[in-house]
């Protein structure tokens, strides 16, 4: 069982919790990804790996509730365990050579962006962040980023906090100012990855994007995670979750994403009433 | 004892057809006490016992079936149980018509003997009667660690632990088995017989790491650094193929080890499991072997009004058991033979909504000294199905090949192993599907118990 040490609410729907898990954490890098079950009759889920601590052993997880699964999830609390967390899976992000890098996350997104920032940073990369949410509250990792970046970029959709528009638009701003980048790093909705991509692919800039399609066992063998990369199918848990951000189907992705979105939201609705009805 | 010279196999009892395509229970019921003894007199015992040539552990047969006819169950279990760790699996799954039973004596005139399910009703008699304690051997203090808790994995850590190794099998899903467990169905092998069959390996000692990625989250070098003396990989063939045709990434296109990983490992058939499973009325499951069946009977059972399995050769050629087979047609499983996928259309939301398909017919024999199917030109036509499931066959996940330095493989990916199961590591074994690419789950049992052979080998040799 994986004991969950810590848990902070960092807005009304995103959680962030460090699981109990040496072996992970031992090997963890960013990039990577863990599939958790939170009980015996549990789903399989994906979440990218947002830190680690490998002396304390622990991993951190930061998740949206957005289904039935991530729902229980937010209804643990410290102390408790999780049925199963597996891992690290998929290629940790590749930052060798690297000497000047935007990365750019968008929402829940964040949570993977920060670590890879993080590691370029700490290996003496220059660091540009932008970051996008859609308003003020919904806001995470603002001190994390910023002490890992030499810019920062805040943007919300309705400019209740930071500069007011896209990610895309403040990128595009950096570009045209001079900078001048040996990679764009996009983390975020599969909308808003194909949006960088369309940009830096204007400017020729090498664009790299993590998906986080759907998937069972994260190993390679279920298959469900395909997508189509420059017109080859590659399975995202063991070609990825990395690919190269101008060669990605995102139209594809994003209607395999939402194979299950029906089911999804029953999940979740009959979660929230099981939950509801306890507090009763 | 005189022999029953009737040339029919006893029939197994089984669940309606119309019933059981409805329900996830099993569908054999498997033999009684007499009936199992009738058949059991149907053995002439015969010297040359080839049926003992056809069987990929050499189990014993004549002796055990001897033993049933005399109504000594347990006696029958224990000679079975010399060779065979999994008779409760393996009485379901093998395919006797081409092992054993296929080299019976009594089938040159008639059926041969229901070998296959004598094994499974002394395995069941005694699980359901031997209420003893299994004796876990003493150990030797040395550790051997297994890779995957499949078929192969685990024969090979139960001959070790019966040996006195100390056994530690790393798993990388959340529960052991492998195939047993996400591949093949409940109503053709229940996942109860699995766990007591996994219980019984516990109680010999073997330890059971299940999560564990090995590749990832611990390799094979750091297994020898915490003192592992050797290791057996039984990794499997765990990546499905795909036919490269348009459409192969709408919507309702599952590999079957997807389609199979969501109804049996995470029972998307039942109520309350969180794994959702789209709703399919009109199935195609390409391909012909027995994990095609198995696609195609579930998907029936989640209450698919049409399932078809598309296959590009003759129903001659269908590899699955001959049983599978006969089961699929009685439960309504309509066969699309000599057809060839060529795309798969989908509707505006990226649904399947069509299959193309092309007539085949059989040419000159090809390399697998089957008739080559060649496509009849101008003969396409539309399949209309809301769900395609490939089921066409697994290449060896590339994990541990990549992580592990000097594991040699060959061009499929497979790992290169001897005979013994030697890989070109030194303490590095390796069998089943791994090495050979997918086959059965018998070929993985056999390959495991001649790894734990050379393991033992080995170890005593080096010390």
């Amino acid at each position: 069982m994986y004991r969950i040490t810590r848990k902070k609410e960092l807005n009304p729907t995103v959680t962030l919790m460090d699981i109990e898990a040496p072996a992970v954490a031992k090997k963890a890098q960013p990039g990577q990804f863990i599939i958790l079950r939170t009980d015996e009759y549990g789903e399989r889920i994906p979440l990218t790996i947002a830190d680690y601590d490998r002396e304390k052993g622990t991993v951190t997880i930061i998740f949206q509730i957005v289904g039935g699964t991530t729902e229980k999830l937010g209804h643990m609390n410290e102390g408790d365990c999780l049925q199963d967390f597996a891992g690290p899976l998929g290629n940790p992000t590749e930052t060798e050579g690297l000497r000047k890098v935007a990365v750019v996350g968008g929402g829940v997104g964040c949570a993977i962006a920060f670590p890879v920032a993080k590691k370029l940073h700490e290996m003496g990369c220059e660091v540009h962040s932008i970051v996008g949410f859609r308003n003020k509250d919904l806001v995470i990792l603002e001190d994390e980023f910023r002490s890992a970046s030499d810019v920062l970029k805040m943007m919300t959709d309705d400019g209740s906090y930071g500069e007011k528009g896209l990610v895309t638009n403040a990128l595009k701003a950096l570009i045209d100012s001079g900078e001048k980048y040996d990679e764009v790093i996009a983390i975020g909705p599969v909308i808003m990855m194909k949006f960088v991509a369309a940009v830096t692919k204007e400017y020729g800039i090498k664009t790299v994007v993590s998906m986080n399609p759907i998937m069972i066992d994260g190993t390679g063998m279920c298959g469900g995670c395909r997508l189509t990369v420059g017109g080859e199918t590659k399975f995202a848990c063991v070609d990825g979750p990395d690919f190269d951000g101008h060669l990605v189907d995102f139209d594809e992705a994003m209607t395999r994403s939402a194979m299950y979105k029906p089911f999804e939201r029953a999940k979740h609705e009959e979660t929230c009433k099981l939950f509801s009805q306890e507090v009763k | 004892m005189k022999a029953n010279m009737s040339p029919n196999k006893n029939p197994m009892p089984s669940q309606d057809p119309k019933e059981r395509a409805h329900n996830f229970s099993e569908v054999a019921l498997g033999y009684t006490a007499e009936i199992a003894m009738d058949e059991a007199q149907r053995c002439l015992g015969c010297k040359a016992m080839p049926c003992v040539k056809g069987c990929p552990v050499n189990i014993e047969i004549p002796q055990f079936i001897a033993k049933v006819a005399e109504g000594e169950f347990e006696e029958a279990y224990t000679i079975i149980s010399r060779s065979s760790a999994l008779p409760a699996v393996c009485g379901r799954v093998c395919p006797q018509e081409t092992q054993c039973e296929g080299l019976c004596v009594r089938g040159k005139k008639g059926d041969p003997v229901g070998i296959g399910r004598l094994e499974r009703f002394v395995a069941d008699y005694h699980n359901e009667n031997f209420k003893g304690e299994p004796v876990k051997p003493e150990s030797n203090g040395i550790k051997v660690a297994v890779i995957g808790a499949g078929p192969a994995g685990l024969t090979c850590a139960g001959d070790l632990a019966k040996a006195g190794y100390e056994v530690t099998i790393f798993e990388a899903l959340h529960l052991a088995g492998g195939v047993l467990v996400y591949g093949i169905p409940e109503f053709r092998l229940p996942k109860a017989i699995v766990g007591r069959e996994i219980e019984g390996l516990k109680a010999l000692g073997v330890k059971i790491e299940t999560n564990m990625i090995v590749g990832r989250t611990i390799t094979i070098d750091e297994l020898f650094d915490d003192g592992f003396k050797a290791a057996f990989i039984g990794s499997g063939a765990g990546l499905p193929n795909f036919m490269k045709i348009p459409g192969e990434n709408l919507k309702g296109v599952y590999s079957a080890n997807e389609f199979l990983t969501r109804v049996n490992l995470m029972k998307a058939y039942k109520q309350g499991s969180d794994t959702p499973i789209k709703d399919n009325k009109r199935v195609a499951v390409v391909g012909g072997g027995n994990v095609a069946m198995d696609a195609a009977r579930s998907a029936l059972r989640l209450g698919a009004e049409e399932v078809y399995i598309v296959y590009r050769r003759s129903e001659n050629e269908l590899p699955a058991r001959a049983e599978e087979i006969e089961h699929a047609k009685e439960e309504g499983i309509i066969f699309k033979t000599l057809n060839n996928p060529t795309k798969i259309m989908g509707d505006e939301n990226g649904f399947v909504n069509g299959m193309e398909c092309i007539t085949m017919e059989l040419g000159e024999p090809d390399a697998s000294g089957r008739r080559r199917p060649v496509p009849v030109e101008g003969s396409e036509h539309i399949l209309d199905v809301d769900c395609v499931i490939m089921a066409i066959g697994t290449s060896p996940n590339p994990l541990i090949k990549n992580t592990t330095k000097g594991l040699e493989t060959n061009k499929w990916g497979c790992i290169v192993a001897n005979e013994d199961g030697l890989t070109s590591r030194e303490g590095v074994y390796a069998g089943g599907d791994a090495v050979t690419g997918a086959a059965t789950v018998i070929l993985a049992m056999g390959a495991g118990k001649t790894a734990a052979a050379a393991i033992d080998k080995y170890i005593k040799e080096s010390n």
